[in-house]
């Protein structure tokens, strides 16, 4: 019940899970205390997810998974763009969050909002447009048409580090699912509570429900699940522990995940680029 | 060009053999007169050392094993057994020519060397097919009008790479990564060297590269072709060995890039293995690909391509179309021709120009495929194979055959046999099709037969596979990207995505 400080006596909010479009409580029934920053004073008490909550949360992308992606590339572009719409309506409840549990000043932290929207933005022009700068037609010395395309890698497991900047969060995930992609996202520890209004951004911009799945919860231990779950394609840590880069990709060898960094650019191709497979298809030419 | 007039020479013959050839009869394919390609063009050493630093260099464990011809079993030379002290020999050595030499060399004359050793394999072509396929054992029809083409080719289009990375990514810096360590399989020996060395020098890295332990002697061929092109000592270092001299390089700490081809088993082992460190990986893995005849599809050529899809190669094909899905309707047709056509398939010595599929390259392969296909007669499945043509009495050789009606979750249309066994399911609909060839952990290739292009176009993007082959199947060009998705590994090689594995982007 985020807000309990309030000098009224307000009505505050539980803050819930994001699974398949649905706000959930963990089905374990755990619990974790979010404090105002600096202080003992609960902010609100988050859900501690579990393993079997990431496995609903991985259905539930696997199962949006080829629907997404079989959205023209410019639907996908009007929805992300739809979700930089909400997020700026939702500005102050983001800046509120920020300067209450992570004691970000409310310059800095309008400042991360509003690059967030850029990001938004940014991967909303971006969807119909990488495919040309990454596709290619070949040129093979046979009588062959041969051309070569991306398609999205398939379920993304976006994993938070202790403490990732909100925009950079928002513009990675955004990359993952401009192109097609779904995600199972542990919402980094810090961040955690951003996750309330981050859902309620996707659950009012006409994203198909699965297609983003937030969980909270100890990194530490959902991690190793997500790593090594057999319906996930690939990884992206948004944290620099080497450890934890190392235990991922040992994990994820079982299935042969794409363990990928973020994009070094908020705003840049390479945050989609390593969410993609390229296929080649072949034809003969003649009569 | 010599590369295009092959491959399109090769084609011509496809068209030719779907039509009236297909009534090969039984007699006329036992009266064919064996016409061998001389084996006098080869000089075989009694023994090879190292090749690094532009040397030909001891090994240290003063080790050496035998390395055999397949097709008759006999020793054909002895090869140095590289141990961690060669290894790390090899890659400082590696390591210093990129420092020293390769880093500061331009792209123009990187192009140029990438060119000499295009042109010296052409020169040398004919010699190298005919060494490929006695160190192998796959036929010289396939060495002469497939690999050896290809292999120039590839040095040929990468040549072309290096003084123009900046057009591969616009707007982008690019560097080499430094040394890269890579480790080929045995099934396209040279091909796969290719595929492996002139990506990576053409971006400006040095290489060392283990050879697969059966089948070495054309990549210490390349090394004196690298020597005589006059390519600076050390930028490319290849070692002779088996698994654990593969171990020893994949783990050394000084290499920064490491490319694997084979198994899948082996490639999540070096994905472990090499987990804590920083080295870029690619890696291209197993397959089980699907290949799916559509009731609307030109039989008659299907039936070529699947032929070709499977028993090209011996099977020994990471791509091969080993799961033939066949709509219902067309299937019993589809069988009989197939069957047909297998009679009129030549087993025998590679060397011979009318051999369509050569010697197994191990006694080890041999008898895995003979384990995998009495499990398969164990399981359920009708088993076939021509009557006709009889084995050699030497060397390792196993008949062409299928298994017709087996159940997706039988071993055969889940393990990687690697080996010409075909597996033949049913389906309904396009929809099922897309389903059962998904059916897998895999993801490497798939096949298309069906004159419909709109239907074409929907299975193709509904495939889980780097490589879609419409109305055809194993084409393969140095401009085109080939890679898996899922277990089928990771990174591309060929055309402008296969530079990347080798850059790092700024």
């Amino acid at each position: 019940m985020s807000g309990l400080n309030g000098s009224q006596l307000a009505v505050p909010k539980t803050i819930k899970m994001y699974i398949d479009g649905a706000f959930v409580r963990s089905e374990s029934g755990r619990s974790y205390p979010v404090y105002v920053k600096g202080t003992k004073q609960l902010y609100a008490n988050l859900c501690r997810g579990s393993r079997k909550d990431v496995r609903a949360a991985v259905t539930a992308a696997q199962e949006a998974q080829p629907g997404w992606s079989g959205r023209s590339a410019y639907n996908r572009g009007q929805i992300l763009y739809r979700m930089a719409e909400m997020t700026e309506s939702k500005r102050s409840e983001f800046v509120e969050l920020m300067t209450e549990t992570m004691g970000t000043t409310k310059a800095a932290a309008a400042s991360s909002v509003t690059r967030a929207i850029d990001a938004l933005v940014y991967f909303a022009g971006f969807a119909d447009k990488y495919h040309q700068v990454l596709g290619s037609e070949n040129p093979v010395s046979s009588p062959h048409y041969n051309f070569t395309c991306s398609e999205p890698v398939g379920v993304v497991g976006l994993l938070g580090g202790d403490t990732v900047d909100f925009d950079v969060w928002v513009g990675q995930l955004a990359a993952i699912i401009c192109s097609g992609n779904t995600v199972v996202a542990l919402m980094p520890e810090l961040e955690s509570a951003l996750l309330a209004p981050l859902s309620e951004v996707l659950a009012t911009s006409d994203l198909p429900k699965g297609v983003v799945n937030l969980l909270s919860g100890e990194l530490d231990e959902l991690r190793a699940v997500v790593a090594s779950h057999m319906e996930i394609q690939s990884l992206c840590y948004m944290g620099d522990d080497s450890k934890v880069w190392s235990e991922l990709k040992v994990l994820g060898a079982e299935n042969m995940k794409r363990v990928v960094a973020p994009g070094r650019e908020t705003m840049g191709l390479e945050s989609i680029s390593g969410f993609l497979e390229f296929k080649t298809v072949w034809h003969p030419i003649g009569t | 060009m010599k590369t295009e007039t092959a491959k399109q020479g090769r084609e011509t013959m496809t068209k030719k053999s779907t039509g009236k050839n297909l009534d090969l009869s039984k007699e006329f394919h036992q009266h064919y007169a064996p016409s061998l390609e001389s084996r006098e063009i080869v000089k075989i050493a009694e023994r090879y050392e190292l090749f690094i630093g532009g040397r030909w260099v001891k090994p240290q464990t003063k080790e050496y094993f035998p390395t055999l011809n397949p097709a008759t079993g006999e020793v054909l030379s002895q090869l140095a057994r590289a141990g961690a002290a060669d290894v790390d020999l090899a890659v400082k050595t590696a390591r210093q020519a990129y420092t020293k030499v390769w880093s500061k060399t331009s792209g123009r004359d990187r192009s140029r060397y990438l060119f000499r050793i295009a042109r010296l394999i052409q020169e040398r072509s004919r010699e190298l097919a005919v060494l490929e396929t006695i160190d192998n054992g796959k036929p010289i029809k396939e060495t002469r009008d497939v690999d050896l083409p290809l292999v120039a080719a590839h040095f040929f289009y990468n040549a072309g790479w290096a003084d123009k990375l900046e057009y591969a990514f616009p707007g982008k810096k690019v560097a080499p990564l430094g040394v890269a360590a890579q480790v080929i399989p045995w099934n396209f020996p040279l091909l796969m060297a290719a595929w492996k060395i002139a990506p990576a020098l053409a971006t400006g890295n040095t290489v060392v590269l283990k050879a697969a332990e059966t089948t070495s002697l054309t990549a210490l061929a390349l090394a004196e072709i690298c020597a005589q092109a006059g390519l600076p000592d050390g930028v490319v270092n290849i070692i002779t060995g088996a698994g654990e001299t593969g171990a020893a390089l994949v783990n050394h700490p000084d290499v920064n890039k490491v490319a694997f081809t084979g198994s899948t088993e082996v490639g999540k082992i070096i994905a472990r293995a090499i987990a804590p460190t920083k080295k870029r990986l690619t890696l291209e893995l197993g397959g089980k690909s699907a290949h799916m005849i559509f009731a609307d599809a030109a039989i008659d050529q299907a039936v070529e391509g699947i032929i070709n899809g499977i028993y090209f190669n011996q099977g020994h094909v990471c791509c091969a179309g080993s799961r033939l899905l066949v709509e219902e309707s067309v299937a019993d047709e589809v069988v009989r021709k197939l069957k047909k056509r297998m009679e009129s398939i030549r087993v025998g010595n590679p060397l011979d120009k009318n051999t369509d599929i050569g010697a197994i390259n191990s006694q080890g392969e041999l008898e895995k495929i003979k384990k995998l296909v009495a499990i398969g007669k164990q399981e359920e499945g009708e088993f076939f194979e021509p009557a006709s043509g009889t084995l050699p009495s030497k060397g390792y050789f196993h008949k062409p055959c299928f298994f017709n009606r087996v159940a997706s979750s039988s071993t055969l249309n889940r393990v990687e046999i690697f080996g010409p066994v075909l597996t033949i399911t049913t389906f309904r609909t396009p929809e099922e099709a897309i389903s059962k060839a998904n059916d897998t952990p895999y993801g490497l290739a798939a096949g298309i037969w069906s004159e419909k292009g709109s239907k074409i176009h929907q299975v193709a993007s509904a495939l889980k596979a780097g490589v879609v082959w419409a109305n055809t199947y194993n084409k393969f060009d140095p401009t085109s990207p080939f890679g898996g998705y899922n277990e089928s590994g990771f990174g591309r090689e060929g055309g402008r995505h296969g530079l990347f594995p080798y850059l790092e982007v700024k």
